[in-house]
C-alpha cells in the first residue's frame, strides 16, 4: 500500500527529517492560499502514484500569485497517466546544489533490509541501478540486530557523499530505516535528498509502501491508506469483494482460483491468440455468492467480450462453483456474456452435473476452454 | 522414496482448534497421514479429531515424538509459531500454510532459520505430500498417484493443474512441494532440487515457477551445474504488467523489468530446462524425459 508524497512527508517530518515547508490544497484558491503564505517560488505537485509527474506536467515551479493560481488550475482536475488530480501540495521550493538518493527496501534475494544512498539522486533510481549500478552503495541489515550507527555511516561514506553533509544524511538514513522497521515499510525512500549551498538537508520529495499484509497493526497508516486509495471503479469494486484483481486492456475475462492458476489462464488466452481483460483470483475455498460477485465484476467491466471460468478445487468444491455460476446467471433474462466453464479437483463432477448448460459451455480442459473463449471473443470482435 | 515427508513422519498441528486447522486435521488423517499432536496455547488436555491438544509444541514433541509441525495460526501469530516449531526439540520439518504473514516478519525467521537444521516450507504454500503415504497441508490427496516425478511449484492450484496432467498419463508423483507465493519464504527452488537430485526414486522433476524475484533464475544454474536428475519448467505470468501485483505477494514484477517470465523462461532453456508453453506440455516434456 503506497502513501500520497503529503502523507509520506508527514510521517518522516514527524520521524524529525526535514522537509521543505507545505500545504496541501484541493481548490485553486487554497493553493493560492498556500502558495502566498510559504512565499515564493514554491512548487506545485500533484498527488498522484505516478512517476515521472514533473514530465508528465504533474510539478510546476511558480514564482508569483498569477503563476500559481495558472499552475493550480491546470493540475488540479489534470489526467495525469490516467490519474484524476484532486489534491496539490503546495510546497517550498528549495535552492539546492545537489541531490541524493536515500532508502531502505527488503531484498527478497537475500531475506533481509537494504539500506541504499547514491549521489545521483533527482532522477529514476531503477534507471540509476540499471544502467550504472556502482553508482548507489548498498548494505543490508541483519534483521535480528537492525542497523548499527556504523552501517548508516558506511554506506553514506561509501556512496561518496560529501563529509560535511555526511552525519546529517546518515541521520536521516537512520530514521528512514527505523521507519521502515516500525511501521512496516516495504520501500521507503527519499529521492531526492536535497543538499542547500548551507550545507542542510532536506527531504524534497517521500515515498512509503507499507506490506499489505501489515496492516493490521498500523491501524494509522491503513487509515491514510484509504484516503491514498486510487483506481477505476473495478478496482475499488475488486476491494469492496476481496479479490485479488487486476485490469487489464483486452477482452477476455477471466476468473479462476489460486495466483499462478489464474495467471496461466492469462498466459494461455494470450498463447491461443486472445488478449485477457483481467486477473481475478477468487481464493481458496469460494462460496456460491462468491462466485457470483465475480461473475458481476467480470461483466460490468465493457471490454469483456467472453468470461473463461476456471476452477480447480482443492479446498473449493465444484458444487458450490457450479451453484454460484447458475445463481448469478439466472437473474439475468439473457446472459450478457458468452461463459465458459471449466472445473476440476474436490466435486468437480457432481459440479458439472448442475451447471446449466443452457446458460454456460461447459470445458473439459484449461486447454479447451480457454480456446472455446477466445474464440467466442473474436466472434463479438467480428 | 520420497523427500522431506515418509512413514516415520509425525506431525503437530499448531492451531488445530481452529476451522481450517480442524478440517485439514481430519483430512491428513483421512489420507493416512500421521497426525499425532496439536498445539494451542491454553488448550492443551483437548482432543481433536482422536487427536491430543497440547499447549506447546516442546510438549507435543516430548509427549508424542513429533517431529514435523503444520501452522494453521492466523498470520499476526504465524510468524512466533514458526519459531516456536524451530525451537522444539525432536522437530526437524515445518509447514506453514498461512497466507499473509508480514514480510519482515518472515525476514526474522528467514534470519533464525539459516541458524538451524530445521526444514521451513512456506509460508503462504499448500505444503507438501507424498502420494500413498503422507501429506501435510491442504493439497487434495486424490488427484496424486506414487511415481518417480517429483514437483516443486510456488502456486497450490497450479501445482494440483500440472499434476493432474501429470497423473492422467500415468506418471506418478514422488514427493509434491509446494514452496509458496510469498517474497520470502523458507525452502526455495534450489533446496527442493538438491533433496529431489539426492532422492534415487525421483527420476525426473517439474518446476513450476512464476514472476517475481530471481529464485527461478538462480535455480535454473543450479540445475546446469549440478543436477543429473532431468527438469522440465513452466513459468506463469506471462502476460502480466509490470508493477502489478498478480494475487501472490511476491508474484510482481518490478518498475525496472527484473523478475519477467521471459527471463526465468530464457535462463531454464539455456541451462538445459525444456519450459512448457501449456501445463499439458509440461507433462509431455516429463514424459520424454523419462
Amino acid at each position: 500500500m503506497r502513501l500520497h508524497e503529503y502523507q509520506a512527508k508527514q510521517v518522516f517530518a514527524d520521524a524529525g527529517v526535514p522537509t521543505p515547508a507545505s500545504q496541501l490544497a484541493e481548490t485553486v484558491d487554497e493553493a493560492v492560499d498556500a502558495a502566498e503564505d510559504i512565499g515564493y517560488p514554491v512548487a506545485i505537485k500533484a498527488q498522484v502514484h505516478v512517476g515521472g509527474r514533473g514530465k508528465a506536467g504533474g510539478i510546476k515551479l511558480v514564482e508569483s500569485k498569477e503563476e500559481a493560481r495558472e499552475a493550480a488550475d491546470a493540475i488540479l482536475g489534470m489526467d495525469l497517466k490516467g490519474y484524476h488530480v484532486s489534491k496539490v501540495l503546495v510546497e517550498e521550493a528549495v535552492d539546492f546544489v545537489n541531490e541524493l538518493y536515500v532508502g531502505v527496501t527488503m531484498d527478497r534475494g537475500e531475506g533481509k533490509p537494504v539500506a541504499m544512498v547514491s549521489t545521483k539522486g533527482g532522477v529514476n533510481i531503477e534507471e540509476v541501478a540499471e544502467e550504472d549500478p556502482d553508482a548507489i552503495a548498498r548494505e543490508h541489515i541483519d534483521p535480528a540486530f537492525g542497523m548499527h550507527p556504523f552501517q548508516a555511516r558506511k554506506v553514506v561514506y561509501e556512496a561518496g557523499v560529501d563529509r560535511d553533509v555526511a552525519n546529517d544524511v546518515a541521520s536521516v538514513l537512520t530514521t528512514l530505516y527505523q521507519l521502515w522497521d516500525d511501521r512496516d515499510g516495504a520501500d521507503v525512500e527519499v529521492n531526492p535528498l536535497m543538499i542547500t549551498s548551507d550545507d542542510e538537508v532536506i527531504a524534497a520529495d517521500a515515498v512509503m509502501n507499507i506490506d499489505g499484509d501489515a496492516l493490521f497493526r498500523q491501524p494509522e497508516l491503513a487509515e491514510m491508506g484509504e484516503e491514498a486509495a486510487e483506481g477505476d471503479e473495478l478496482e475499488q469494486k475488486a476491494d469492496e469483494y476481496g479479490f485479488d484483481y487486476v485490469r487489464l486492456s483486452g477482452n477476455v475475462g477471466i476468473i479462476g482460483n489460486g495466483a499462478g492458476l489464474v495467471m496461466t489462464t492469462l498466459d494461455l488466452v494470450d498463447y491461443y491468440g486472445g488478449k485477457p481483460a483481467n486477473f481475478l483470483d477468487v481464493g481458496g475455498g469460494a462460496k456460491a455468492d462468491r462466485i457470483a460477485n465475480a461473475l458481476d465484476m467480470v461483466f460490468s467491466d465493457d471490454n469483456v467480450d467472453s468470461v473463461v471460468f476456471n476452477i480447480f478445487g482443492g479446498i473449493t468444491r465444484g458444487d458450490e462453483v457450479a451453484q454460484g455460476i447458475n445463481q448469478a446467471l439466472e437473474q439475468f433474462d439473457e446472459i450478457p456474456k458468452p461463459v465458459v466453464v471449466r472445473l476440476a479437483g474436490t466435486n468437480a463432477e457432481e459440479g458439472m452435473e448442475i451447471l446449466n448448460e443452457e446458460l454456460v459451455t461447459v470445458e473439459y480442459t484449461l486447454e479447451d476452454a480457454v480456446q472455446r473463449a477466445v474464440e467466442f471473443a473474436q466472434e463479438v470482435e467480428a | 522414496m520420497s523427500v522431506l515427508v515418509d512413514e516415520d513422519t509425525r506431525v503437530v498441528v499448531q492451531g488445530i482448534t481452529g476451522g481450517e486447522g480442524k478440517f485439514h486435521t481430519e483430512q491428513m488423517l483421512e489420507y493416512g497421514t500421521n497426525v499425532v499432536a496439536g498445539a494451542v496455547p491454553g488448550r492443551g488436555g483437548q482432543e481433536v479429531a482422536g487427536v491430543p491438544v497440547y499447549d506447546t509444541v516442546q510438549q507435543a514433541a516430548r509427549e508424542e515424538d513429533a517431529n514435523a509441525s503444520v501452522v494453521f495460526v492466523p498470520p499476526a501469530f504465524a510468524a512466533d509459531a514458526c519459531f516456536e516449531a524451530m525451537d522444539a526439540k525432536g522437530i526437524d520439518l515445518v509447514v506453514a500454510i498461512t497466507e499473509g504473514v508480514p514480510t519482515q516478519d518472515m525476514a526474522r525467521v528467514y534470519r533464525k532459520l539459516q541458524e538451524t537444521d530445521t526444514y521451513l516450507v512456506g509460508p503462504n504454500c499448500p505444503g507438501l505430500i507424498t502420494p500413498g503415504v503422507a501429506k501435510l497441508g491442504i493439497l487434495p490427496g486424490n488427484i496424486f498417484s506414487s511415481g518417480n516425478v517429483g514437483l516443486v511449484s510456488r502456486s497450490g492450484t497450479l501445482t494440483y493443474q500440472v499434476v493432474d496432467n501429470l497423473t492422467e498419463r500415468g506418471l506418478g508423483q514422488s514427493t509434491a512441494i509446494g514452496i509458496g507465493g510469498d517474497p520470502i519464504i523458507g525452502t526455495d527452488f534450489i533446496d527442493a532440487l538438491e533433496l529431489f537430485e539426492a532422492d534415487p526414486d525421483t527420476h525426473a522433476v517439474a518446476m513450476c515457477g512464476e514472476i517475481g524475484g530471481e529464485d527461478e533464475e538462480e535455480a535454473a544454474r543450479y540445475i546446469g551445474e549440478h543436477m543429473d536428475t532431468p527438469v522440465a519448467g513452466f513459468i506463469a505470468g506471462r502476460t502480466a504488467p509490470p508493477g502489478k501485483r498478480m494475487g501472490h505477494a511476491g508474484a510482481i514484477v518490478s518498475g525496472s523489468g527484473t523478475g519477467t517470465a521471459e527471463s526465468k523462461i530464457s535462463a531454464l532453456e539455456d541451462n538445459g530446462v525444456p519450459v512448457g508453453d501449456t501445463p499439458e506440455e509440461v507433462a509431455d516434456h516429463i514424459e520424454d524425459l523419462l
